[in-house]
């Protein structure tokens, strides 16, 4: 048994009789109707301008059938619309008949050369033709890579709605006009439009190329020689700041481009990075104007010098721990007195340097609390940058740390082969046997002895501020994680997706209304939108996002050999 | 066609004759094991009360209370799960919760490839339950994708073949001739 269906758009069920014009797709035995073409007409007039449509949208669009919408069957008039058939041939020639006061429908298809002796069902399917239209279907992650499949198996869904969408042009007239043809569609309701968005259109070209104008200055200026010379270029990759910077350059320029966007992904793109930078913007405008009433940036650098002093004298507090007996473990004093009285003057130079800038802090401060309003995510990134500048003194003392426990730990392994009469080939890359002269031996042993006794004493040192660099590097990957997610966040497809569902569909479900034996089966159509959470992953913004460079296993085994660890990488640096 | 069991209805209706509409209801929230619930939750906030003096442990139970009915309203106690099979359009699967939420998957026919029952190692027994094998498009013979049709845990286990997470069934042989009436409305 075939089963022939028919799209029918709600908004026409209250048209006038006429002619039902639309898309046949005979590889599933559908028919798509777009609009209703009322009487009076002149056939020849009717023909000429769908072949115009036609050749316009590209959609093969043709009178199917006809409708009729009167209180009582007629006779004369389903003659007349039969007589019509021969007018225009199609196979087949679709007869929908509906009476004014009944729900139900009668449709009866002829077919001057039936291909199957039995009866085929009719199934109908009302369908909103303009949320059809505006929405963008998004099929199962599956389907979206083949970009060549055959007709046959692309979705049927993905023709109903490229065939609505495509036939905008079908649209324009309706049948208040004064033309030869009057059509009912979802516009014959009246044309929508918007003074505000008219307006906003006219004047975002002048905006766009002023943009365009001053971004080309801005990254001509960064891009000049000047800046590029060798201190001052190590400064700016290092500076988290600079990169989030370039970041919103590169999306300013996204969203300047004079070109109009290709194809939908394109368009939500450039809608997404304008509604982000917005309300980055007002969030910095709002941080900025919380921080500046009440001349609360002022007490915030009053605490910036006592809070340095307060972390300095922790860490002299812990020193001057480790130099006695640290939980019970005994050192060797004279190391232990070395190592410590370096790191305490090394924390002395860094107070003097702390208190030589005191009086220009506030004003620094300030100055650099203005550029909050370029967005919270600079903000932050100026906040972790400031937090790395303060603990500059903790990194340095992890670098000396972790160099002076590696420098032991290679040594140490080296003379263990020694001790086992064992030497490292570094042609082969392996361990061979040696036999070793007993003065060497003699100094060998002697060497390793002397380190492994001082071996508790440099481990100590160096997980007491691993442990404090890591505290910090977590501190700062968490503002980074914050900064991440306010930029790749789509805020423009979540508020679409919450205030006009319809736009992002993800299918579409069917609900069967009231049936009749005898009459066609009738279903409701309606569009299933996206889940949030594949609004988030489509849609989501790209960014130069950092994440974790190296599995739990190779940074455990980092640290214990003592090899510095830079945990996070950013995903345009070199690998290293 | 109606069969009642202990734990779950189910009901097939037939619209036309490519139209056909399986829906299982599962039993509604009792009020029994909701006051149960309820009255544990606030007997604890009590008993801490009773320890710490302080009346935040209150308001804190009667938030819990409240949010943890909501959730379990909305995201966890299914009260009917539809199946509608129309023929050559495709199959829709639709299971609304007890707060009215409804989750729609509409899939087209030619993306099944067959609906089998099939075998699963559950806890300590074998269990069966309906799915749908998709299509691949890129490879036509191969199966892309597994589906398994009502998801819902029965109340109590006192039947012999419980669904993962799934309905029941008498006998498997009263499953066979329901998968068949759905090939024969699908395929």
């Amino acid at each position: 048994m075939v089963v022939l269906k028919v799209f029918f758009p709600s908004c026409c069920s209250s048209a006038e009789s006429g002619l039902l014009v639309g898309h046949w797709i005979p590889e599933q035995n559908s028919a798509v109707i777009l609009a209703v073409v009322h009487f009076p007409f002149i056939p020849v007039q009717v023909k000429q301008y769908l072949s115009e449509v036609r050749q316009v949208t590209q959609v093969n669009v043709s009178v199917l059938g006809t409708w009729s919408n009167c209180k009582k069957k007629e006779e004369s008039l389903s003659e007349f619309l039969e007589d019509l058939g021969t007018i225009f041939s199609h196979e087949p020639w679709i007869q929908l008949c509906k009476e004014t006061d009944s729900k139900f429908w009668s449709c009866s298809i002829i077919q001057k050369h039936p291909s199957t002796p039995k009866e085929d069902e009719i199934i109908l399917v009302y369908y909103d033709q303009r949320k059809v239209m505006l929405s963008h279907l998004h099929p199962p992650g599956n389907l979206t890579n083949s970009t060549d499949h055959k007709a046959e198996d692309a979705s049927k869904l993905a023709i109903l709605f490229d065939t609505v969408a495509k036939s905008k042009v079908l649209f324009m007239k309706d049948r208040y006009d004064d033309g030869p043809i009057k059509l009912t569609h979802w516009q014959s309701e009246g044309v929508e439009a918007s003074i505000i968005v008219e307006l906003m259109k006219q004047a975002s070209i002048p905006v766009c190329m002023l943009l365009t104008f001053l971004l080309s200055f801005v990254s001509s200026v960064c891009k000049s020689r000047v800046l590029k010379f060798w201190p001052l270029c190590f400064i700016w990759s290092k500076l988290s700041t600079c990169e989030q910077l370039g970041h919103r350059l590169e999306h300013l320029q996204v969203i300047s481009s004079n070109r109009k966007a290709q194809n939908q992904p394109q368009l939500m793109r450039k809608a997404n990075i304008f509604v982000s930078l917005l309300a980055d913007v007002a969030l910095g405008i709002l941080l900025m104007s919380w921080l500046y009433r009440k001349n609360r940036i002022g007490h915030l650098a009053d605490t910036l010098i006592p809070v340095a002093d307060h972390v300095a004298k922790e860490l002299q507090d812990l020193l001057q721990w480790l130099m006695g007996v640290p939980a019970g473990l005994k050192m060797n004093r004279a190391l232990d007195q070395v190592l410590g009285r370096f790191f305490l003057y090394h924390i002395h130079l860094w107070i003097s340097y702390i208190h030589l800038m005191s009086p220009f802090i506030e004003m620094i401060l300030w100055y650099v609390g203005l550029s909050a309003c370029l967005g919270l995510t600079v903000a932050l990134s100026i906040l972790s940058d400031i937090i790395a500048l303060l603990t500059f003194h903790i990194y340095c003392f992890y670098v000396y740390g972790a160099r002076l426990y590696c420098l032991k730990i290679y040594g140490l392994s080296s003379l263990w082969r020694l001790f086992r009469g064992k030497k490292w080939n570094v042609l082969r890359q392996r361990v061979d046997s040696c036999s070793y002269d007993l003065d060497q031996l003699f100094i060998g042993t002697l060497l390793f002895t002397i380190l492994l006794f001082l071996l508790p004493t440099t481990a100590l040192y160096y997980l007491v501020f691993t442990l404090l660099r890591l505290l910090v590097v977590v501190v700062q990957g968490l503002i980074h994680l914050l900064v991440d997610l306010i930029d790749s966040l789509p805020l423009y497809s979540i508020l679409l997706r919450l205030c006009r569902s319809y736009r992002l569909a993800a299918g579409v479900k069917f609900r069967v209304l009231e049936q009749k034996t005898g009459k066609p089966l009738r279903l409701l159509m309606q569009i299933n939108p996206l889940s949030y959470g594949s609004v988030v992953q489509t849609y989501r913004l790209p960014t130069y996002s950092c994440y974790p460079k190296d599995s739990w296993g190779s940074l455990c085994k980092k640290l214990f050999l003592g090899e510095l660890i830079y945990p996070w990488k950013h995903k345009g640096e070199k690998q290293d | 066609m109606e069969e009642r069991e202990d734990c779950i209805a189910l009901q097939c209706r037939q619209y036309s004759a490519s139209c056909r509409e399986f829906s299982v209801r599962c039993q509604p929230v009792q009020l029994r094991s909701l006051s149960a619930a309820t009255c544990s939750v606030w007997l604890a906030a009590y008993w801490l009360f009773v320890l710490t003096q302080n009346s935040m442990v209150l308001s804190a139970a009667i938030f819990i209370t409240l949010i943890g009915l909501i959730v379990y309203l909305h995201f966890v106690k299914i009260d009917q799960e539809s199946l509608l099979v129309i023929a050559s359009l495709g199959i829709q699967m639709t299971s609304s919760y007890a707060s009215g939420k409804e989750n729609t998957t509409f899939i087209e026919m030619s993306r099944v490839k067959d609906v089998v029952i099939n075998e699963a190692i559950y806890m300590q027994k074998v269990i069966y339950y309906l799915c749908i094998l998709l299509r691949d498009p890129l490879d036509p013979q191969s199966v892309s994708e597994v589906v398994p049709l009502f998801q819902q845990r029965p109340r109590t286990m006192e039947s012999e073949l419980p669904f993962p997470k799934g309905g029941c069934f008498r006998a498997r042989v009263q499953a066979h001739c329901w998968v068949s009436v759905m090939k024969t409305a699908v395929l």
